[in-house]
């Protein structure tokens, strides 16, 4: 079937269909996390470590519980002992044990009948720790003399006599690498840096939890996975997962930084202490910054073997990566992604996962892509400079395809990359004359996009309109896109499909809106959930009709007969099916259970133009092309939006975002007038161009958008920087103190 | 916390001298209640300087300068022509404080009292001359406007002491200044280096100058060797060199999340260059 839809015209596939939630978010209406509420609802606020690294001598709460209005107080005491791996740092994360690993590290938490109350009890509960050394920069947590975070917890890859705080080794590669260098022309190797930047979501985390005694649980929250949220909490307070009930609201973005819990389990464990009474907790955007999830600071060496016509012929890269005081840096992906838009004969990965006195790194766009595409892209940019070989022909020249290996693995299947670049080649913006001081930039980026745990359910009204309920909550337009091709595949008006995001009692597990899989794996399974639908309906029709089953299809929203042998009858739609269904057999639905197979990966390709002031170092955005292959974009809106979005994070992150620790280890710019995302007024209307070539393995040819679009802009920007000043800046962000210095010393130099 | 409102000045300074704990004077709000958000100042009194007559009004003085009640907005100075006509350096500067929204409340008084040395509109009325009139327990007295930063989240008021009033000289003939800041981004940010130059002319050479930096110091600063560098010059390129010379080495910065000491030292040379040509241009009666 998949072929067949691939070259069919569309009637709503591809256009630009209103999104259902608009009116509810562009009148307020919509809910988000912290506008739910319940009666005789009390409000939590936590207590947090201002030390790196601290053993937890004493809490002591008398102050606080003996303030009118406290309900209650919680501690790692309140929470069970005895997990391990995952669920134990999970557990740890959001509550610290013996000692406190990170600046906003939660200690304690306390409810009370106010928020100003809850906040006042926060103060006076005193927490008595004792110092620690720490450590926050990655390579620095990699000397063998470094302070130990959590002696003891590396895995078996890991090499003896490295620092204790080396909890993972990776290395993999194929190829004769020394064979593959000395075939090139010039070899260059060069070390890159990037700080830690947050997803920067507008809506901070927030949360209704409610336990009672009976181990019964509800919770309303801001999360892209309800079921991982059920899961999590569950596993961090001893429950049965099933008595747990999660329901999502609207969210303000996640970018991967809500696929977890943080403060969660803390509404539910002073819930249950507060006789279940339910329990609010939204968190401030310093806690957001200090205590969520942020993406990890990478330390990157790449070198590179290339022949005078740019053929590459081997490659090796070397990344470090800290993802706080827990495993779990995005350091596996990034490899992955590092050389994955290139042939190459010869290829040595190498990775290590590295703890530092950090907030718990959680799932970033793309995680690891961004660093990857920024070292290995800025290195492929010199060298075709060095060479003086076009940068964009560079990339055609070495480019995969489908049938390649790719540089991690697995041979490609259908993929849009020589696509890409051809499109990008002919865009306008690459004739655009550049002034003094300006300069152009292009980099590519990968991500393998992913599919995933996936329940879906569809079910026909009695007037024929349809409701799908979905477990994957709607951030990037994913409502529309499901409702488009559910519409087209029934085919039936886009206005008569309502697609749900559904609590976790409503469906089977899903996994949440990540790995830009929710157009995709939803898409996919929502087909089949239709099949069954449709399978039904054609069964009713043939019943009504005194012929076989199979000899009834169904085309264009109603059942006919197969072909003139199985009898004349005029179309019977899907709205006259289901004003009978009462009478014909009953309700009529589809589901799905299972992961959907066939990901679709996408390449992307970026040219920005930049412009340097000499004298301040700041850098002006001229003009941004984002081209990517969407597979099939089912909402080209949406689609653009998503470009555009990574785009916009990616700038922030080459540019001026970053964390920033002092000395003392604690986070300098917990807020967002320091932690510096791009404002509106920094961007240029960014262009883009969606390339389409179908993904085989779905129904509509949907590859997944969401995550490829954030890679490219750091080395993108950081080529046009190096061509409008001259220097190359291996260290992010660009800050302009940074990009001065680096034109001084040229100056100077 | 006890909310006060007073009707009067002298009512404001004497609730706020008997006063035993944490004082807050309430204006515009947006950095008083950004702090108590945030759990960084909890006051015990809170002294709602609003309901006093006249807060909101801007007028002419008997000599034709300006007179700006504390709880003029900035969005209010935007719209009043004839003040940005004369002092449109003081007026740019106030306008580039925060959102629309915190325009919409912001005041001059209050970016001065809550005494950052980033603060924007402090270096353009200190480069104006501007005067504040500080009202007390016993009585008023006009003090210039760059006596009152002390300080990093310091002013040089007593306790029971607050500003009544801003009062900017008569702008004159063949004046101009101007106010510009760095920042990484274009909008909704701090300086990281700021400087505003008042000058005005005789003919094409500067009769008088003077320049004022901010956050390079514990305080915005008046910088007379900056002003000296280009006073008595038609702004040349000589004038400009020794005018960023002066402003660099009057820059005294410290090395922050904000911006290195090297780098703020640099741009406030950069920046002094900058601003002196607008407000030559402005003086010259171009529009720029």
């Amino acid at each position: 079937m998949a072929k067949d839809e691939m070259t069919r015209e569309f009637k709503l596939v591809g256009t630009r269909a209103l999104r259902p939630d608009g009116l509810d978010k562009v009148t307020g209406r919509a809910r988000y996390g912290a506008d739910f509420a319940l009666p005789g609802m009390l409000w939590g606020a936590v207590v947090r470590s201002p030390h790196a690294h601290a053993r937890i001598v004493g809490i002591d709460a008398a102050k606080a519980l003996a303030l009118d209005g406290v309900k209650a107080v919680v501690t790692r005491a309140d929470f069970p002992a005895g997990l391990t791996g995952s669920d134990w740092d999970i557990q740890e994360n959001v509550m610290a044990g013996e000692v406190a690993l990170y600046d906003g590290h939660a200690v304690a938490a306390v409810a009370a009948t106010s928020a100003l109350i809850a906040q006042e009890a926060a103060r006076l509960i005193e927490v008595s720790y004792d110092l620690l050394p720490h450590v926050t920069d990655v390579d620095a947590a990699m000397r063998p003399d470094a302070p130990a975070i959590r002696p003891g917890s590396a895995d078996h890859t890991v090499p003896d006599g490295m620092s204790p705080n080396v909890v993972s080794y990776i290395e993999y590669g194929r190829g004769d690498l020394d064979a593959g260098f000395a075939e090139a022309d010039i070899v260059r190797e060069q070390t890159y840096k990037s700080e830690a930047t947050h997803q920067g979501y507008i809506e901070p985390q927030a949360c209704v939890g409610q336990l009672g005694a009976d181990g019964k649980g509800e919770m309303w929250v801001t999360t892209q996975g309800q079921w991982y949220v059920r899961r999590d909490c569950a596993n961090v307070l001893g429950l049965d997962v099933a008595q747990l009930r999660v329901t999502p609201s609207e969210i303000g973005g996640g970018f991967g930084g809500k696929t977890t819990v943080f403060m969660e389990p803390l509404a539910l464990a002073l819930s249950r202490k507060a006789g279940g009474k339910p329990v609010k907790l939204v968190m401030s955007r310093a806690e957001v910054l200090r205590a969520t999830g942020p993406t990890a600071s990478a330390s990157m060496d790449v070198k590179i073997g290339m022949k005078k016509d740019g053929t590459m012929t081997a490659g090796r890269v070397e990344f470090r990566m800290q993802g706080g005081a827990f495993p779990g840096s995005p350091v596996p992906d990034a490899l992955k992604c590092a050389f994955a838009p290139y042939k190459l004969p010869a290829v040595l990965h190498i990775g290590y996962d590295v703890l530092a006195n950090r907030p718990k790194a959680a799932a970033y766009r793309a995680p690891g892509a961004p660093m990857a595409a920024f070292a290995v892209e800025s290195l492929v940019d010199e060298m075709a400079r060095e060479l003086g070989l076009d940068p964009l022909e560079l990339r055609q020249k070495n480019a995969v395809e489908e049938g390649d290996q790719s540089s991690y693995g697995p041979k490609f299947r259908k993929i849009g990359l020589k696509e890409v670049l051809a499109a990008a080649r002919a865009h306008p913006n690459l004739a655009a004359p550049l002034g003094p001081n300006q300069g152009r930039g292009i980099a590519t980026g990968y991500w393998s996009n992913y599919n995933g745990d996936t329940a879906v359910s569809m079910a026909v009204a009695e007037d024929g309109t349809v409701q799908v309920s979905v477990g994957t909550p709607d951030i990037g337009g994913s409502r529309a896109s499901i409702g488009l091709m559910v519409a087209e595949y029934l085919g039936i008006p886009y206005e008569s499909v309502r697609v749900n995001v559904v609590e976790t009692g409503a469906l089977a597990i899903n996994e949440p809106t990540h790995g830009s899989r929710a157009t995709f794996a939803n898409g996919k399974a929502a087909v089949a959930a239709c099949d069954q639908a449709i399978k039904e309906m054609c069964r009713r029709a043939a019943a009504d009709w005194g012929i076989d089953a199979e000899a009834v299809e169904w085309i264009d929203g109603a059942a006919q007969p197969a072909g003139p042998n199985a009898g004349k009858f005029p179309p019977m739609s899907l709205a006259e099916i289901a004003g009978r269904m009462s009478d014909s057999g009953g309700p009529i639905a589809g589901h799905f259970e299972g992961i959907p197979r066939g990901v679709g990966a996408s390449f992307g390709t970026h040219v920005v133009d930049v412009e340097v002031d000499p004298e301040t170092g700041r850098t002006t955005i001229l003009r941004y092309l984002v081209v990517q292959d969407a597979g099939r974009a089912i909402q080209p809106a949406y689609v653009e939006g998503q470009y555009q979005g990574g785009a916009a994070q990616g700038i922030g992150w080459a540019l001026n975002e970053g964390y920033v620790y002092g000395a003392d280890g604690r986070l300098q710019n917990a807020t967002f007038l320091d932690y510096r995302i791009p404002v509106a007024s920094d961007l240029p209307m960014i262009d883009t161009v969606i390339v389409e070539v179908p993904n085989p393995g779905h129904p509509f040819g949907v590859r997944g958008v969401g995550e490829t679009g954030i890679a490219p802009p750091l080395p993108a920007v950081a080529n046009a920087v190096a061509a409008a000043t001259g220097v190359r800046l291996r260290e992010l962000p660009m800050s302009p103190p940074k990009v001065l210095e680096a034109i001084r010393g040229r100056r100077d130099g | 916390m006890r909310y006060h409102t007073p009707q009067t000045f002298e009512d404001a300074a004497r609730i706020a001298a008997g006063a035993a704990g944490v004082t807050r004077f309430l204006a515009g709000g947006t950095d008083v209640l950004v702090q108590m958000r945030s759990g960084l100042v909890l006051p015990d009194d809170m002294i709602d300087l609003k309901h006093i007559p006249g807060v909101r009004d801007i007028a002419r003085t008997a000599d034709g300068g300006w007179r700006i009640g504390v709880a003029v907005s900035g969005a209010e100075l935007g719209e009043h022509a004839a003040l940005k006509a004369d002092w449109p350096g003081v007026v740019e500067a106030m306008e580039l404080i925060g959102s629309t929204q915190v325009q919409g409340r912001a005041t001059l008084t209050g970016n001065l009292c809550n005494g950052s040395p980033a603060a924007d509109s402090v270096p353009g009325l200190v480069a104006a001359g501007a005067m504040v009139t500080v009202t007390g327990p016993s009585g008023s007295r006009d003090v210039a406007v760059e006596t009152i930063p002390a300080g990093p989240g310091k002013t040089a008021l007593a306790p029971g002491e607050l500003i009544s009033a801003i009062t900017l000289p008569p702008r004159g003939a063949h004046g101009g200044d101007a106010y510009l800041r760095f920042i990484p981004r274009t909008e909704m940010d701090i300086a990281v280096v700021g400087c505003a130059v008042n000058l005005v002319l005789d003919g094409d050479q500067i009769a008088s100058a003077r320049v004022a930096l901010g956050a390079v110091a514990p305080t915005v600063i008046l910088v007379p060797e900056a002003a000296a560098a280009i006073t008595g010059t038609a702004l040349d390129a000589a004038a400009l060199e020794a005018l960023a010379g002066a402003a660099s080495a009057a820059a005294r910065p410290i090395s922050d999340k904000r911006g290195t000491a090297d780098f703020r030292t640099e741009v406030a040379g950069v920046l002094a260059r900058r601003v002196a040509e607008i407000a030559y241009a402005r003086a010259k009666g171009h529009a720029k």
